[in-house]
């Protein structure tokens, strides 16, 4: 008997390539869909090779479902991508913070529209081929669970999923290492086993973010002062969309010492620039906070929290501030605290909640 | 299994792939070489041209065999451009051409070519005055389809043709939908070039024909030995060009036939559609269109979430505008014709053939009723609709 039907989010990699095969095989009907979601008509040569939106990752997909033996769909999500990931990552460069792009990707499409989509569908499921599990706690909250192994956890990018999504979600994959990820492909015979890993932004392959907004903002980068905590002027930067908090490379400034950002004033369209102790800090405040593995707390709570994708983590106590707002309070200085990334909570295995970077 | 996108592409007749077989194995020859192995196939290309001729009224030395209807549209646009180029530099299209014209004319217009876009009417009906209007001492070209892909609009062509040639102006229609399906007489019409294409006649894909009115100038699409006449170098498609003639000349034959059977069943599913789901417009003129098109936007339904369920339920349906990877854009047709995206994103097409039946109508009908009112049933803006309207009833009530 069927376990009940699964939309599978298909990139043409190897890890949801795999996800649909082990839902397949542990009785799901399962139905195949590449979101497309990021296809330049004009700039196709720049996008044909790897990544998750090429069309080359289509073409994969497909072969993969073939392989499987499930239906496969391409599905249309353009317009909510570009409303919830493009114009939000542009407006938020553009207001002198870091955003990142997957954490509202994963919520508002890969979740949100993909979700309503496959329930229209009649699907009971959707699944994706992360490395984390989803997981239901004994205070019937579900909360997303570190992966089995920690190299390739990508827990971080989770933490802002509804609980009515959570309900919805399958993570196959979570419970495997990548070398056990590739090996299942490629017993089960499936192409993409020795595919690399899409890295970084997905829409900027390049990796040229300020070319990027540029383009797509048509408004070129106003150029401004780097200015020293003090205010005194040490020489002119390209564009506040060029740099981010902790940024030494790239900064074209000889002070005979190395040099960071430490803040980026969209205001007055400064960057300002300090030495590796100015960029750390025992502070900051989140907002938008989505609580995951509790509910909410009152007062005080004690967590360990990452700051960015790849931190490592650090210990730190939570206040509760007006407006749902959190004050994250670190034992010992954290580095590069960034406004516009998310602040992740954790709860041992885990994750309690997180919420955006304010300050 | 219901077939029911016969306007992307349609099943080949036995016929045809019966007429194609020899030409893969007995008689493989090269045209272009001396023996009789070869000189009999390339007769048998001269007899397929004047099949082809004859079923638009135009000369066999006027046909030109191509990859398709995509390759046709191509050549015609650019030959005009680059043989009359001196006389002007503007093209005339409309808004709801194929992107195989559309894309050839923006590619012209970075040459330094102007375009003006001739809107279409609320049914897909070219608005002939603002066409008139449009024609300058300039204009080179004016380039309209027959009858539309997506919502099956049949375009004044004799009247296009007349206005063209009195002007001095060049003709050409893209006839990929409209060949073998409605008549087609290119001399009476004040054709200049038409395209037309294999695969949408139940002949082969990857062939099709340009027919180039004699006296114009024209250059060649291919470089290379002589092959239709220097114009379209390559060793000829001889399987694919017998069977685009095999596939032709039966299609014509029966044309008015089919046509009208086509349009009694098309009709029928209009007519239930329409009659039978609420809050859905069809797209395109009522009467004015193609024998086997059926347009049609259901309001408050994800068109794309419908025809994957069409397909779970062994219906094969489209859009009316598969892009690239056979997803769904709110079309530029669409768009001309004044949907709004919302509605736009609702769309389905259904074209029959001449097989399809009327149980096949039936149990479609059935199943896109039963999924537009599930979807329906879960869309937001449906139900905040039905509420809005139960509380107008219960205020007229008292």
């Amino acid at each position: 008997m069927s376990k009940g039907t699964v939309v599978v989010g298909m990139s043409g990699g190897v890890d949801s390539s795999v996800a649909a095969y082990l839902l397949k095989k542990e009785g799901y009907d399962v139905i195949g869909v590449t979101m497309q979601i990021w296809q330049d008509d004009y700039n196709e040569e720049n996008r044909k090779g790897e990544g998750c939106c090429g069309i080359t990752a289509v073409d994969d997909a497909r072969r993969v479902a073939d392989r499987i033996g499930i239906p496969y769909y391409v599905m249309n999500f353009k317009e909510e991508f570009k409303k919830n990931v493009i114009d939000y990552f542009l407006s938020e460069y553009q207001c002198g913070r870091t955003p990142n792009p997957c954490i509202a990707c994963n919520r508002y499409v890969k979740w949100e529209a993909l979700l309503k989509r496959s329930l229209e569908i009649g699907a009971d499921y959707i699944a994706t081929g992360h490395y984390a599990r989803v997981e239901q706690l004994a205070n019937g909250r579900f909360a997303v669970r570190n992966s089995v192994t920690a190299k390739k956890d990508q827990t971080y990018a989770l933490y802002n999923l509804t609980q009515e999504q959570l309900r919805r979600t399958l993570m196959p994959i979570g419970a495997y290492t990548k070398e056990q990820t590739r090996q299942i492909a490629k017993e089960a015979g499936l192409m993409v086993a020795s595919k690399p890993d899409s890295q970084d932004i997905c829409f900027i392959p390049d990796n040229d973010y300020a070319g990027f907004i540029e383009e797509q903002t048509k408004e070129k980068s106003r150029p401004g002062n780097f200015v020293d905590k003090d205010g005194n002027i040490l020489g002119t930067h390209k564009g506040i969309t060029h740099y981010t908090v902790g940024q030494r490379k790239g900064l074209n400034l000889s002070m005979g010492h190395p040099v960071f950002v430490t803040e980026i004033r969209p205001d007055t369209n400064e960057v300002v620039i300090g030495e590796n102790k100015d960029v750390f800090t025992n502070r900051l405040v989140a907002g938008n906070i989505n609580y995951m593995s509790i509910a909410d707390f009152e007062g005080e709570y004690r967590t360990f929290a990452k700051i960015r994708y790849n931190h490592g983590g650090a210990w730190c106590v939570l206040h509760k501030l007006s407006d749902g707002r959190v004050e994250c309070i670190f034992d010992e200085p954290v580095r590069a605290v960034t406004p516009g990334q998310a602040v992740v909570f954790y709860d041992g295995e885990y994750v309690m909640g997180g919420g955006t970077i304010l300050e | 299994m219901i077939y029911l996108d016969n306007a992307a592409t349609t099943q080949v007749r036995n016929e045809v792939v019966d007429a194609m077989i020899p030409y893969f194995h007995d008689k493989f020859g090269n045209p272009s070489s001396l023996y009789e192995l070869a000189s009999e196939n390339k007769n048998a290309i001269n007899q397929a041209r004047e099949v082809i001729a004859k079923t638009i009224g135009a000369d066999s030395n006027e046909i030109f065999f191509t990859s398709g209807g995509t390759e046709s549209d191509n050549w015609a646009l650019r030959n005009a451009a680059e043989n009359y180029g001196e006389k002007g530099r503007h093209i005339i299209t409309s808004r709801i051409e194929h992107h195989a014209v559309l894309h050839t004319c923006e590619y012209l217009s970075k040459k330094g070519f102007e375009i003006t876009y001739v809107n279409v009417d609320e049914y897909g009906m070219i608005r002939l005055n603002e066409l008139r209007n449009a024609i300058r001492k300039d204009t080179i070209l004016i380039s309209v389809m027959f009858a539309n892909n997506e919502i099956g609009s049949i375009q004044p062509v004799g009247e296009i043709g007349r206005i063209a040639r009195q002007a001095g102006v060049l003709f050409h229609t893209d006839a990929v939908q409209a060949y073998c399906h409605v008549p087609i007489d290119v001399k009476e019409m004040n054709i200049d070039f038409l395209s037309a294409s294999g695969h949408k006649i139940r002949g082969p894909k990857g062939v099709g024909f340009l027919y180039v009115r004699n006296k114009i100038k024209l250059s060649p699409m291919i470089f290379g030995g002589s092959q239709e006449r220097k114009m379209r170098a390559g060793t000829e498609n001889v399987p694919g060009i017998i069977g685009l003639s095999t596939a032709a000349k039966l299609e014509n034959a029966n044309l008015i036939k089919r046509a009208n059977r086509e349009s009694r069943a098309r009709d029928y599913l209009i007519e239930r559609i329409m009659r039978e789901i609420p809050f859905t417009r069809l797209n395109g003129h009522r009467y004015n269109r193609l024998p086997g098109n059926a347009s049609f936007s259901f309001q408050y339904v994800d068109g794309e979430s419908l025809l994957v369920m069409l397909d779970m339920e062994g219906i094969c349906a489209s859009s009316g505008s598969a892009c690239t990877s056979g997803s769904l854009e709110p079309s530029h047709v669409l768009r001309a014709v004044g949907l709004s995206d919302e509605v736009a994103y609702g769309t389905l097409r259904l074209t029959i053939s001449e097989d399809t039946t009327r149980e096949e109508i039936d149990k479609t009908v059935d199943t896109v009723k039963k999924i537009v009112s599930e979807l329906r049933s879960k869309s937001e803006e449906y139900n905040n609709m039905l509420q809005k309207y139960r509380r107008c009833r219960m205020n007229n009530g008292r």
